[in-house]
Formats: structure tokens, C-alpha cells, sequence
């Protein structure tokens, strides 16, 4: 990519960094819609870290963001601790119990390929859904609260949409800076042919490993801020939510264009807009057509915003090169 | 985990597991071949068929409001599901045929978030159960009991099964389904019209799931959101067994069963469904380190 590509890409970054800063204060009135919006741009490209750029599409993600938002309730709960210190211990440690998880079920999970992989990890999900309306000491099926907020409300949507939009912020600079070592481009071997990859000596298993750990942190930690933000922590409709942002997360990055950079973050903008109208004008019919929406994306847009958008470039100007248009 | 000694002292109860397991494994057997049906001829997994199952419970269900015998009202739900999956085959699925699998996985899951939306708003979300007004047996003095609807359930399966057997292997269709099974693009060189055998095929497996579905309210209870637990039987059903294996579904469909109603007695109630993904997870990573060994996997 060329110097001016890399100079308007800065300038993006920093109007939407000018954008996040000022935006809760000129439009006070859908604070809590923004900071779902950052909460969708962090499942969008935490999904896309592997299902795009590896080729490992798991339907299962929400299963370490339902891990981070329990160990922060848990430790908000059982800690001790002031306010402030038990949420930052609790976003932190959630962050890393996602990826422990992880870790422990990466060698495994990841040796299966596929269709496989997809609905071994829904089934992940599902297991966990289970296990947490089930179990005690989480609250089972009727869920658990988190602490009150020291303030006033709108301070408190405020905070939390500023902590969501930080984490989002850095789940981008991280996967952006991922993109471009070489384990990136072992990630992108892995996508294109894993046997090859693996018959050039890339450790395949390690680079999966690492990378499902990646976004696993990622999703971990903004479990924390959202159960609070929410302020009731439901099993298997906030937690371990398969059929809403299990789904959502494939879906924002497949209509953004999936294995690009932007790709996700404009599909999740998109998704998350589109959603919250039909939240508002069709009252009881939005999940119906929700659904709806999923089947008319997957069948007519299959390579999303960003990639019927570089095949039409790419047609008119160069010939056809197999690499991405990743900056 | 205090059942499990329960059983230990009385074993009776686990001929009434095993019994009760293999008796409901042959719906879930059902399913699943149609399942395998879909999958070997179109290489679509289709996540919608538990949404199907639901369907077909509630056309049965809605009859018998209207006065149509449980039993009658199995062949109009197959009959009905036989033509919505033809419409929708027409309508969505010939467009994702041969595209990636990918592809097909999350269209035919949006397809499933839709009905089965669709069900939550037009049937509400309220848990239906179909009296089937069929005694339940008793044998050893009331020790084991198997409810009447089971034995029933269980021969409907069958039947089931043997006609789709003798549908597919000796009508002229049913030649050519299998066919385009084996290869498309031959059967296409030889006049086959794909087309039309993918049309049949997907409508068929609407069929079965129909009939299934009648037969899961009639054993146990429908309700809008029970599809995936059944998708996923399913999938797991035909993974064990692997594709255009009949026997091998039917055995693995009461292995399933049988496991499922042990878990459900003695984990409880509340870690069944649990056990059943567990299961599938397992499953599918055991198989996958079994082919590993050959440096193959799981396709």
C-alpha cells in the first residue's frame, strides 16, 4: 500500500478516535446504544481474528465473552473490593480467564477443521449456556446482579460507554498491529492452505492457539463493563447469548466483508444501526426479521461490503491479484 | 449425582433406561437421516432441521385442536412440511447449493432464527403438549413403565424408515437421488435433472422432519426454541454413523437415546442438554485425534 492509502487510514483512525471522545456528550440521549456500538465493533473483529484471517469460523465466540462477564461478577461479588478496583481487577482477570479457557481447549478444538470446527464450538457455547442456568454459585438460571454504580445514571452509561469504546479502540490497534508481523501472515497461510503452511514449518497449532487466545482476551475483558453496563447478568440472554451476538458476531464481519481490516468495523456499524431501527419500528417482528436480514446477506453478499467493493476495483483497474486489500 | 447409587441398588431402572432410550433414539434417528439425506446428496448441513421438527409438531399439534386423531394428523404434517420444503428450495436453497459450506451453515442458521421467530410471535412461546390418550405399560410391578406413545413413536419411525428405504432404492426418482449422491456432475452428463433431484431431496427431508415432529409432541412437548438441541442431535447422529449409513444411524440414534435418558437420571434434568453438546464436542475431537494419527481429519 502506498503513503497516502497509509495517511488517510490515520486520519480515519483519528476521526473516530475524535468521534468516541465527543459523541456521548453531543448525543447524551443513546449513550447506552453507543456503547453497544463499540461492544459490536470488539465481537466483529475479535470474530474476525480468526474466522476471517485464519479460516477457522467459530460460532461459539460468545462463549469467552460469557466467561469474562461471570469471573468480573464473581469477583465484584466476592473480592472485597472497592467499586473502581473490583471492576478493573474483575475486566482484567475476566480478559484472562477467556484466554486460559482458550489455551486449555485450543490444541484440542482446533485440530478440527471446517464445519466441524463450527458447530463443535456452537456446541461449546451451548454447553456453557447450560452449565451457567444450572449452576449455583453463579446464580443458575435466575442470574446474578453486579454492585450499583457509585453516581448517577447517566454518569454511569457514560462510563462505561467511554471503558467499552477504549477496549474496542485497542482490540483494533492490536488485531490491525497482529495483521502485520509475520504471525499474521502465518494466520493468513493457515486460512489459504494449512497443510502447505504446516509443510513450510509454521508451528500451525501454536499460531491457532495464539490467535483464538487473542481474541478469547479480548472478549473476555469487555465481558466485565457490559454485564455492569447492563446491570443483570442472564445466562442465555446476556452471557452466553449464542442465537443474538453468537450469530451477530459471524454476521457483522461477513456483511463487512470478512479477512479485511475495516471489513468488520463497517459491518458492525451497519448491523448495529440496521438492528437498533428495527428494535424501534417493528415491536415484537425484529428478531423475525432479523433472521430475514441473515439469510439475505449470507446468500446475496457472501463477500460482504468490502469485498464486492475491492472485486469491482480491482476489475476496473489492476489484473487480478490474489492478495488481500489490507493496508 | 445421588441417582446414580439409586440405580446401582435397583438395577431394573436401567433396563427401563435403556428400554425408554432405545424407544426414543429411533425418532431422533429419523431426523437425523434426513439429515444425512440433505448433507450427502446437496453437501448442505442444514441447521434448520430442528425448526423443521418444530413445525411439524405444531401442524399435529393445531390438528388435534381440531379434532384429527395425533396419529392422522402425521401424514398431513408430512405432507405439509413436503411442500414448504419444496417452496423454500425454490425460494432460498438452490441459490446456496454448491457454494461453500460456510456459506450454507449460516444461511440455513438464519432460516432457523427466522422460523423459529416466526413460531415465538404466531404460536407463542408457550410449551404445547399433545395428550396422546395411550395407556402406559407396566411390567415387574410397576418397576419399569413404558409410556404407550413411545411403542408407537418408535414404530412410526420405523415405518417411516423402511418406506423412504424402498422409496429410495427402487423408485425411478429416488435412482436418481442417490445418483446424484454419488456424483452430480455424472448423473447431470447422463440427463439426470439436478435440479429437480435437489428439489425432491430437500423436500423429502421436510417430509420426515414433519412426521418426527408429530411424534416428539405426542412423546414429549413442543415449544418455539427446542430446534437446535435437535439440529445437533442430528449432526451428531450422522457424524457417528457417517453419511448413506442407515444402520449405523438407527444403532447410533438409540446409542444417543440411551445415553440421554441415563444422563438425564442421573445428572437431573437441568445438565441433560449439557451432556448432549458435551457429548458432540467429544465426539468430534475424539474422532478427529483418532485420523490425526494418519495426519488426516474430519471432511
Amino acid at each position: 500500500m502506498n503513503l497516502g492509502a497509509k495517511r488517510s487510514g490515520i486520519a480515519v483512525l483519528v476521526v473516530i478516535g475524535v468521534l468516541g471522545v465527543v459523541a456521548p456528550w453531543l448525543l447524551p440521549t443513546i449513550v447506552t446504544q453507543l456503547a453497544f456500538l463499540w461492544l459490536m465493533i470488539l465481537f466483529a473483529v475479535t470474530w474476525d481474528i480468526n474466522g476471517g484471517q485464519m479460516g477457522y469460523n467459530s460460532f461459539g465466540n460468545v462463549f469467552f465473552f460469557g466467561i469474562g462477564v461471570y469471573v468480573c461478577a464473581v469477583i465484584q461479588r466476592d473480592s472485597g473490593l472497592g467499586y473502581y478496583p473490583a471492576l478493573f481487577v474483575g475486566t482484567a482477570l475476566g480478559g484472562l480467564g477467556a484466554a486460559i479457557a482458550a489455551l486449555v481447549l485450543g490444541p484440542a478444538i482446533l485440530g478440527i477443521r471446517g464445519h466441524y470446527f463450527a458447530i463443535a464450538t456452537l456446541g461449546l457455547s451451548i454447553v456453557a449456556a447450560d452449565v451457567a442456568s444450572a449452576w449455583e454459585y453463579i446464580g443458575a438460571a435466575s442470574g446474578m446482579t453486579v454492585p450499583i454504580f457509585p453516581g448517577a445514571i447517566g454518569d454511569r452509561n457514560r462510563f462505561f460507554c467511554y471503558l467499552l469504546f477504549a477496549l474496542a479502540a485497542i482490540t483494533f490497534l492490536a488485531a490491525r498491529a497482529l495483521y502485520r508481523t509475520r504471525l499474521g501472515l502465518a494466520m493468513n497461510a493457515i486460512r489459504d492452505n494449512e497443510d502447505k503452511a504446516e509443510a513450510m514449518g509454521l508451528h500451525t497449532t501454536r499460531t491457532k492457539v495464539f490467535a483464538w487466545c487473542v481474541s478469547a482476551f479480548f472478549l473476555g475483558a469487555a465481558g466485565g463493563p457490559v454485564g455492569n453496563l447492563v446491570g443483570f447478568i442472564d445466562p442465555r440472554d446476556l452471557a452466553f447469548a449464542g442465537a443474538t451476538f453468537g450469530v451477530w458476531m459471524v454476521l457483522m464481519a461477513v456483511l463487512g466483508g470478512k479477512g479485511t481490516l475495516w471489513g468488520p468495523v463497517i459491518g458492525a456499524v451497519i448491523f448495529h444501526v440496521t438492528q437498533e431501527i428495527f428494535w424501534t419500528y417493528l415491536l415484537g417482528w425484529q428478531r423475525v426479521a432479523m433472521g430475514l436480514v441473515i439469510v439475505v446477506i449470507v446468500v446475496f453478499f457472501p463477500t460482504g461490503i468490502l469485498g464486492s467493493l475491492s472485486r469491482t476495483r480491482r476489475a476496473e483497474t489492476v489484473p487480478a491479484t490474489t492478495a488481500k486489500s489490507a493496508p | 449425582m445421588s441417582n446414580l447409587s439409586v440405580l446401582i441398588d435397583a438395577p431394573i431402572l436401567l433396563v427401563q433406561l435403556v428400554a425408554s432410550g432405545i424407544l426414543v433414539g429411533a425418532i431422533f434417528a429419523l431426523v437425523a437421516y434426513g439429515m444425512a439425506l440433505v448433507w450427502g446428496v446437496m453437501n448442505i448441513i442444514n441447521i434448520a432441521q430442528g425448526e423443521f421438527v418444530m413445525l411439524g409438531g405444531y401442524i399435529v399439534f393445531y390438528l388435534a385442536g381440531a379434532g384429527v386423531q395425533p396419529l392422522f394428523g402425521i401424514p398431513i404434517a408430512a405432507a405439509v412440511m413436503f411442500v414448504f420444503g419444496f417452496a423454500l428450495y425454490r425460494a432460498v436453497i438452490y441459490r446456496i447449493v454448491g457454494r461453500d459450506m460456510f456459506v450454507s451453515i449460516l444461511a440455513t442458521f438464519g432460516i432457523s432464527i427466522l422460523l423459529q421467530q416466526l413460531a415465538n410471535q404466531l404460536f407463542s412461546a408457550d410449551i404445547r403438549t399433545l395428550p396422546s390418550g395411550l395407556p402406559t405399560l407396566a411390567f415387574d410391578n410397576g418397576m419399569v413403565t413404558i409410556a404407550g406413545v413411545k411403542i408407537v413413536g418408535f414404530v412410526a419411525a420405523l415405518v417411516v424408515g423402511v418406506a423412504l428405504f424402498v422409496f429410495l432404492r427402487y423408485t425411478r426418482i429416488g435412482r436418481a437421488i442417490r445418483a446424484t449422491a454419488q456424483n452430480a456432475r455424472a448423473a447431470r452428463v447422463l440427463g439426470v435433472d439436478t435440479d429437480r433431484v435437489y428439489a425432491t431431496t430437500f423436500a423429502l427431508n421436510g417430509a420426515i422432519c414433519g412426521a418426527a415432529g408429530g411424534l416428539v409432541a405426542m412423546t414429549w412437548f413442543i415449544q418455539p426454541y427446542l430446534g437446535l438441541t435437535y439440529t445437533l442431535r442430528s449432526f451428531m447422529i450422522v457424524v457417528a454413523a457417517g453419511l448413506g449409513n442407515l444402520p449405523g444411524v438407527i444403532v447410533a440414534g438409540s446409542a444417543l437415546g440411551v445415553l440421554e435418558e441415563a444422563a438425564g437420571f442421573v445428572l437431573g434434568a437441568e445438565y441433560q442438554t449439557a451432556f448432549i453438546f458435551l457429548l458432540l464436542i467429544v465426539l468430534l475431537i475424539g474422532r478427529n485425534a483418532l485420523l490425526a494419527r494418519q495426519r488426516k481429519y474430519l471432511r
